[in-house]
């Protein structure tokens, strides 16, 4: 079991929004996928996948604030 | 930030239509992605436009559709961050289709270089920018002449900066500029009292993306 957090972002920015998900559960997931699209005040950003398996949880939904670290994902 | 390739060219598409130039972004940004095309600024004014970044709400703005058509305003969802802003001829924008190569693909960091070209670009006029602190993008005497947004994909940069330069700016009093209440908003034109010759400050704009480019390298290497 994997979990997908949100990376560090840059000295200062400390939180994002979840804007949509590329996958949904179930799905299969690759390495250097790019699960879902994050805002923050001026950027938009995909966050890529660093492992493979099964979407098994979107643990952090569509409009969410998420914090650095936070578990956006649970992968298996 | 480091990782900014300094091999970089400039690509000018004059007026365009916005949906026109975001098809051509989109494209150059794929082919960057696949090392097709190297690193580039896409330069271009826009025909009249309101766009709405992913922050962004129609709540912040204030006129009808029927209104805005009627005065030649059309109206863009587009994947930007950042709230609702307005584009239109004697705007300078610029969208840096970056490849962000470096470990640490500081995404925000990009937003700061942006931030950087249009300090720089103001000061070829002789004139210093001001950061507002908290606020984003490119401020002179307490208002805003230039606004920044990007969309990151594949770790290819999309959209970037809008420098306002002759446009008329009444049209941002239809909206409320990056959803912030109260931002009110300059041009060159009024600040200098004079029309700005665009070829002259596309060519500013460009020196300026090459020099902050070369100083954030130096900068990495210090």
């Amino acid at each position: 079991m994997i979990e997908f957090r949100l990376p560090e972002l840059t000295e200062g920015v400390n939180e994002a929004v979840v804007s949509f998900w590329h996958f949904k559960e179930g799905d299969s997931v690759q390495d250097g996928d790019e699960l879902v699209e994050m805002a923050t005040d001026k950027a938009a950003f995909n966050v890529p996948l660093k492992a493979s398996g099964v979407l098994k949880e979107i643990r952090a939904k569509e409009g969410d604030t998420v914090k650095v670290g936070d578990i956006l994902a649970i992968i298996e | 930030m480091s990782g900014l390739n300094n091999q970089m060219r400039t690509i000018d598409l004059g007026l365009t239509d916005f949906s026109r130039a975001y098809a051509f972004q989109k494209d150059l940004a794929e082919r960057v992605y696949r090392g097709e095309a190297e690193n580039t600024v896409i330069m271009t004014e826009h025909r009249p436009v309101i766009t709405i970044g992913r922050r962004g709400s129609g709540d912040n703005i204030f006129k009808s559709k029927e209104f805005l058509r009627s005065r030649g305003i059309d109206i863009f969802e587009t994947d930007r961050g950042g709230d609702v802003t307005y584009h239109g001829p004697g705007q300078l924008v610029a969208y840096p289709v970056f490849k962000l190569e470096s470990e640490a693909r500081d995404i925000h960091g990009f937003l700061r270089f942006l931030e950087e070209v249009g300090g720089n670009f103001l000061a070829r006029y002789g004139f210093t920018p001001r950061k507002i602190p908290g606020l984003r993008g490119v401020w002179f005497g307490g208002r805003k002449i230039g606004s920044i947004g990007i969309g990151v994909k594949k770790w290819v940069t999309r959209h970037g900066i809008a420098l306002n330069v002759n446009v008329d700016l009444e049209p941002f009093s239809f909206i409320r500029p990056c959803g912030i209440e109260g931002i009110q908003v300059t041009s060159l034109k009024d600040i200098l009292g004079l029309e700005v010759d665009m070829r002259d400050a596309k060519s500013k704009l460009e020196l300026s993306f090459d020099e902050v480019s070369l100083l954030v390298e130096a900068g990495s290497k210090a």
